[in-house]
């Protein structure tokens, strides 16, 4: 069933399907995820940790006999992407973690996807490898070469089936290119370039070229004393090949066009909510720095992620988002603690669903929200081993403000500020979605009738 | 806005964040820095205007002591108002007493007393460091080691703002930064800040021009690589995990210093500007200064909420984020 068409968010009954990862209660800092995506056809999941690799999901082809078992991710390939490295002339070491992961379209037996650390991206090539051949001349089937001179009989080398072989190759790998860290990239729609964004710039690249890139943002101010903001997240249009967003650490977000000047620095538009004083706190700028914008499948929205809201905002109203949703508004009154303990710092992203009607973000306490556009109605749902049997319903969770507290409540100061969903999927067209908790990554489907 | 910390405990708060996150992996996070840099600027403006009210507040009691918005803000004095002499600090500071910089001599003192709110080890571990201070490498001794007001040299100010003696140059200090783009390393010497915090100040033998002040120059620049014949304007950021570091920031105390004496100069008497001022932090004080007023320069109309002083408090946050 497709989500959205005809069917309202309330009637989505979510099942847990499956949960990858291990089970321990330390978790090793290297398999904390750090990146999910789907690719454009849903077949494949991505993740990226925070050691460098990458896990490729496939979706099983549906079988008759297990109807209910609709499509379960196995893994495809598992590679590693990046690996630490140490720059000496700056005494930094730069990290390993997959920042992000993006897939590009298909256009011929092999997946290729883009990942990026703080400052280098690759592109990866995933090509399955199913015969091989047999019967060289030149060589015996051990590779070992042959005396051509003792060469009597030529033969025709033939394809032999063989086990499936998956794997991953590093075909280009753009370097050098940023001197701030990266946090995001975006394949282009004309499928021939695409963006990498750091703190203060963003880049252009071809994906036949490497040795350079075209600087097409750049908001380094002369004097660095006068930085006043970053650039927090960057999107390509999912149509327009000229067109992208990007969103900054003040909470606004500039839509610019490649058209009208090599250097973008000018936006053709500048979305920004004014500040409301009466919410004015010490945090005010931290909890409006923007860390995630996306554009709809439609190119008609864009939705961004702030630290308590998600905000949908219409391409052609720059003044405030046509929608405010309140993630986990009962946070506001635990700015200080949060700041303490570095948690408002957290970068959660959002995601729309296949027909832009529901979009999703995650919270703590490994709770995650979905809230639909249409109806204005939100659900917190959570993704734990509890709940973890197969095809169980997830059940709505709730937090309590204030008062007397409900049996199946939680209250504000029992959550767990270590259980973060940052990142979260959803399939392309179907409800489907890939939630990562941390070391686990979870799968939940809709309810097969 | 219910915050369960004070001002002055977000500002070391702040400072530990920042100072721990040159030694972070991956980096220095330029971001979260910047953004920490926000709540440090913050918190300094409405632990300031707390101070701003109390000295009002303290007018009050001794209107004929006129003295006290009209004193020289540069140190120190000869003689000190007797009022300030014996300013206690907020009641609540009995802690804070004893790590701020406690002994009084004036109204420079005053103002000093946010910068030095640092927990005592973090004010002195910078002046250990080989490269001490988060935002300089210093050129000069700091000041008088032996003064309990030395807290911090290098913490939030220029080492070498020596600023107690009155006699030392006010803002001689050097800057070497590293700019992570061209690879220049670049050494400034009193580079910004004679423009930022001692434009107003007569103690600095440079005239006070006003709020539009020339452009520093740059110093000596140092290349990095011999062969490199590339100079960089300016001061960019500096290499984390030592060496050189920030770019010329106002530093603090000089800032307030300015800022009151420009305050004190222009205003005297002006009991209807401080009514003003009082107006505004009185209402309950929604006036942490919001960008749009800032830029505005509107309704507030107190000196202490002119664009230059807050161009320089920025200057001073931002200042943090620029190694």
């Amino acid at each position: 069933s497709l989500a959205g068409f005809g069917e309202l968010m309330q009637d989505v009954l979510w099942c847990f399907s499956q949960v990858k990862g291990t089970v321990d209660t330390g978790v090793t800092e290297a398999d904390i995820i750090s990146t999910v995506e789907f690719n454009h056809t849903g077949e494949l999941l991505a993740t990226g940790d925070k050691g460098g690799r990458v896990v490729i999901f496939q979706r099983e082809q549906e079988s008759k006999n297990q109807p209910h078992r609709r499509g379960e991710y196995n893994v495809y390939s598992t590679f590693q992407s990046h690996e630490p490295e140490f720059d000496y002339l700056k005494s930094l070491e730069i990290e390993e973690k997959i920042n992000k992961i993006r897939w590009l379209p298909q256009q011929n037996a092999a997946y290729f996807l883009l990942s990026t650390n703080d400052k280098t991206v690759k592109l990866w090539k995933v090509s399955e490898r199913d015969k091989r051949p047999e019967g060289y001349n030149l060589k015996d089937e051990d590779g070992r070469l042959r005396d051509p001179s003792m060469i009597t009989v030529l033969r025709v080398p033939v394809l032999r089936p063989m086990d499936l072989m998956v794997e991953a190759t590093p075909r280009r790998v753009f370097a050098n290119a940023h001197t701030y860290h990266i946090n995001s990239i975006s394949v282009n729609s004309d499928y021939e370039t695409y963006m990498s964004a750091d703190d203060l710039r963003i880049n252009l690249w071809n994906f036949e070229i490497t040795n350079q890139s075209f600087n097409i943002v750049d908001i380094k101010p002369a004097n660095m004393e006068e930085l006043t903001e970053v650039i927090t997240a960057a999107e390509f249009h999912p149509h327009h090949c000229n067109t992208f967003v990007y969103s900054s650490s003040k909470g606004t977000i500039r839509l610019c066009d490649m058209r009208t000047a090599a250097l973008c620095d000018r936006h053709a538009k500048f979305f920004e909510e004014p500040e409301d004083p009466s919410n004015r706190s010490f945090f005010s700028e931290i909890i409006s720095s923007i860390s995630d914008v996306k554009f709809s499948h439609s190119g008609r929205y864009i939705m961004t992620r702030d630290y308590l809201t998600v905000k949908v905002w219409d391409l052609n109203m720059e003044n405030r988002p046509i929608e405010t949703y309140q993630v986990h508004d009962y946070l506001r009154s635990k700015l200080c603690s949060l700041y303490e303990n570095d948690c408002i710092f957290d970068k959660f992203e959002c995601v729309w669903n296949g027909s832009d009607s529901v979009i999703m973000t995650g919270s703590y306490n490994n709770f995650f929200r979905m809230f639909d556009r249409n109806t204005k109605r939100d659900v917190t749902l959570e993704a734990s081993r509890e709940n973890s049997k197969p095809r169980a319903i997830l059940k709505p969770r709730k937090v309590c403000v204030g008062g007397k507290r409900r049996k199946d409540e939680i209250s504000v100061d029992s959550l767990d500020f270590s259980k973060k969903i940052l990142h979260t999927a959803w399939h392309p067209s179907e409800n489907i979605i890939a939630v990562a908790a941390t070391n686990n990554l979870y799968i939940f489907q809709d309810k097969v009738n | 806005m219910e915050c369960t910390l004070d001002a002055q405990s977000l500002i070391s708060i702040s400072l530990r964040k920042i100072h721990s996150s040159r030694t972070q992996r991956g980096g220095i996070k330029l971001h979260k820095n910047l953004l920490v840099s926000y709540v440090l600027r913050n918190a300094r403006q409405l632990y300031l205007s707390e101070r701003y009210a109390e000295l009002y507040r303290r007018q009050q009691h001794y209107p004929d002591g006129a003295p006290l918005l009209a004193m020289p803000a540069c140190p120190p004095p000869a003689a000190a108002p007797p009022e300030l002499a014996v300013l206690p600090l907020p009641a609540d500071t009995q802690d804070r007493e004893a790590r701020s910089c406690a002994v009084v001599r004036g109204g420079a003192e005053l103002l000093e007393v946010p910068v030095c709110a640092a927990p005592p080890e973090l004010q002195r571990a910078p002046c250990r460091d080989s490269s001490p201070g988060f935002y300089r490498a210093t050129g000069s001794a700091g000041p008088g080691g032996g003064s309990s007001n030395s807290a911090a040299p290098g913490l939030l100010y220029a080492a070498g703002c020596d600023f107690g003696s009155g006699g030392a140059p006010h803002c001689s200090s050097r800057t070497t930064v590293l700019d992570l783009d061209t690879h220049v390393v670049t050494t400034v010497e009193n580079g910004y800040l004679h423009q930022d915090c001692c434009s107003q100040c007569p103690c600095c033998c440079q005239p006070a021009p006003g709020l539009a002040s020339p452009p520093p120059t740059p110093g000596t620049k140092r290349k990095y690589y011999p062969g490199q014949e590339e100079e960089e304007e300016g001061v960019e950021e500096g290499e984390p995990g030592g060496g050189g570091v920030a770019g010329g920031p106002p530093f603090a105390p000089c800032t307030k210093r300015a800022r009151f004496e420009e305050y004190s100069a222009e205003h005297p008497q002006d009991s209807s500007n401080i009514s003003n001022l009082i107006s505004i932090f009185g209402s309950g004080f929604t006036g942490l200064v919001s960008r749009q007023q800032a830029d505005s320069e509107q309704p507030l109309n107190g000196q202490l909420c002119s664009k230059q002083a807050l161009a320089s408090l920025g200057a001073w946050t931002r200042a943090i984020v620029a190694f």
